[in-house]
């Protein structure tokens, strides 16, 4: 849509969109194969599990219409796989635009989702979860099924929001991939910035480089902004190990190891997603198939 | 005697160079990425105005968001001070003044001398500000100017999320996806930031005249959102964008008349 309209003028907020197919797993007509299409306000992702197993998954950016997000996310995911949304047995939908995914037999709030597939991707141990998106942050208690005991969620401002990093990357002309490590080259921290208001990322940036601040120095502050945000809010769901962190910020190292810094309590490791390991990202659409089998059964059944 | 006000904000400088009480050169840009060379340009085109050259600036005063980056100041004023002192002097029965800028909205209570009483502010926060309008038009593919007289055709309004911008243009997608039209949609920016501004001045007590001033008073559709929610008209004096400016420039003009005694 917008890439490549001009050369010179990279993009540097744009993220890459990807899909993976797990090798190993074979399917056929016989097994339950569900499917999760989680439509964030900046993020479409779509996973496809094998009998409750993940076997795909596609990422792609949300356009402006939600039914043609879904759509574009759930093709990605079955891309390359032999399989047709028709051989789909239950497909949820989630997410902010869940009420817009046309092919879903039903919409669940992502907070379930996140809940569900946070336990999928790190096991029973889970018992708090953030999942910080593109212009949420939410923190869930969880049982050791993944089933949702508490949350809190951002519901009256998008401060400290993955939204307010794309502002950064751009302006910083940074790859977004990069601003959480370089984030992390700084030799003192900075105090955090007083506004993370997404709207005035800009001139709060700008008026910070002005006094003469690396871009280092202005990604750690305002990081460090977001991260206090993010600890709040765990701090007042209540903080109960093991912790994760879902969605697009859990990628961010410098958002992650600050929650650590100013929690005191260490994450469970991020899978190794550039390679062979589950992405957090896709924890909602994850959990969304795996909401889709237990739905899917519990039909049979009656 | 001359005097010059700057009011170097976040979006642009406005400067005002008065004579004996009486405005003689008024510009304004953008403040930009360098706001002091900006706020030097505006000065010098304001004075070419009044044909005048800077030796004849008595004193001159700043005030604003960047005001610590105003070049020229003898001395700097409060933008809550120089609010008041310039509405009263442009509407002597003022004793309500809002000022809605760019990224900050304000309300102020003052006395018949322009002396102010009290006053709610609304910062670091998007949503009650001119940004607010702004990111909209952008989300709608309006011009930001036509948007006011756009909101003005609408029949009806549809609540939007007034309480953060980025939660308002994500509902105002939802309202062009389903087909709302855009004078109606703009309308509901309007009518969601109006709901802001107003439930902060009714923190403070509304004292009539209220006088209405900053870039974004120059809106007919937020006026006319805002007058619906008050119940109320509030009064709008010419260039209300140089409030804040000749505000400066007044007491820049108390200063040096004190200064001379």
């Amino acid at each position: 849509m917008m890439s490549g309209s001009d050369p010179s003028k990279e993009e540097f907020w744009r993220w890459q969109e990807y899909h993976r197919i797990v090798p190993d797993i074979k399917w056929s007509s016989k097994d339950v194969i569900t499917a999760g299409v989680d439509v964030g306000s900046v993020g479409s992702k779509a996973a496809v599990m094998v009998n409750g197993k993940a076997y795909s998954w596609g990422i792609t950016r949300t356009g402006a219409n939600s039914p043609e997000s879904a759509n574009k996310a759930l093709d990605y995911a079955l891309k390359d796989t032999g399989l047709k949304v028709s051989d789909l047995k239950f497909i949820v939908g989630t997410g902010y635009g869940r009420v817009n995914v046309p092919m879903a037999n039903k919409a669940i709030t992502e907070i379930a989702c996140h809940a569900k597939g946070a336990n999928y991707i790190w096991g029973p141990s889970v018992r708090t979860v953030l999942d910080v998106g593109g212009q949420d942050i939410k923190a869930i208690k969880i049982d050791e099924t993944g089933r949702v005991v508490s949350f809190l969620m951002n519901d009256k401002c998008a401060a400290g929001t993955g939204r307010g990093m794309e502002v950064f990357a751009d302006l910083l002309q940074i790859p977004i991939e990069d601003i959480g490590e370089i984030s992390l080259t700084v030799e003192k921290e900075p105090e955090p910035v007083s506004c993370t208001c997404v709207a005035f990322a800009k001139t709060e940036a700008m008026g910070l480089l002005r006094k003469g601040w690396s871009k280092e120095k202005v990604l750690a502050a305002y990081t460090r902004a977001m991260a206090v945000r993010m600890a709040n809010l765990i701090n007042r769901v209540g903080l109960e190990r093991e912790l994760v962190v879902t969605g697009g910020q859990s990628k961010n190292r410098g958002i992650v190891s600050r929650i650590e810094t100013i929690l005191g309590v260490k994450c469970l490791p991020m899978p190794n997603w550039r390679e062979d390991g589950l992405d957090p990202m896709v924890a909602g659409a994850l959990g969304a198939a795996l909401i889709g089998k237990a739905l899917y059964e519990k039909a049979q059944k009656t | 005697m001359i005097t010059c006000g700057m009011d170097l904000g976040t979006q642009r400088v406005k400067v005002v160079v008065l004579k004996d009480g009486k405005v003689v050169g008024r510009a304004q840009g953008f403040s930009g990425f360098d706001p002091t060379k900006a706020a030097e340009k505006a000065v010098s085109d304001a004075l070419k105005e009044a044909n005048l050259t800077m030796s004849d600036v008595k004193h001159f005063s700043a005030t604003g968001s960047a005001v610590d980056m105003a070049p020229y100041a003898n001395s700097t004023v409060s933008m809550m001070g120089a609010d008041a002192k310039a509405g009263v002097f442009l509407v002597p029965a003022a004793r309500t003044i809002i000022d809605v800028g760019a990224e900050e909205a304000r309300a102020l209570k003052c006395d018949e001398k322009g002396i102010m009483v009290d006053f709610v502010v609304n910062e670091r926060c998007a949503a009650g500000a001119g940004a607010f309008i702004e990111a909209m038009s952008r989300a709608l593919e309006v011009k930001l100017e036509e948007m006011g007289p756009l909101s003005l055709k609408a029949e009806r309004a549809s609540p939007i999320n007034a309480s953060c911008v980025i939660f308002g243009e994500s509902d105002v997608v939802s309202l062009i996806h389903r087909q709302e039209s855009k004078p109606e949609i703009a309308r509901a920016v309007f009518d969601a930031m109006a709901d802001r501004v107003s439930s902060m001045i009714h923190r403070l007590g509304v004292n009539p005249e209220v006088v209405l001033v900053g870039g974004v008073a120059k809106d007919v559709g937020f006026v006319a959102s805002l007058n619906r929610k008050l119940g109320l008209s509030v009064v709008i004096p010419e260039y209300p964008d140089y409030v804040g400016a000749l505000g400066a420039a007044l007491t820049a003009a108390s200063r040096a008349a004190k200064e001379a005694q």
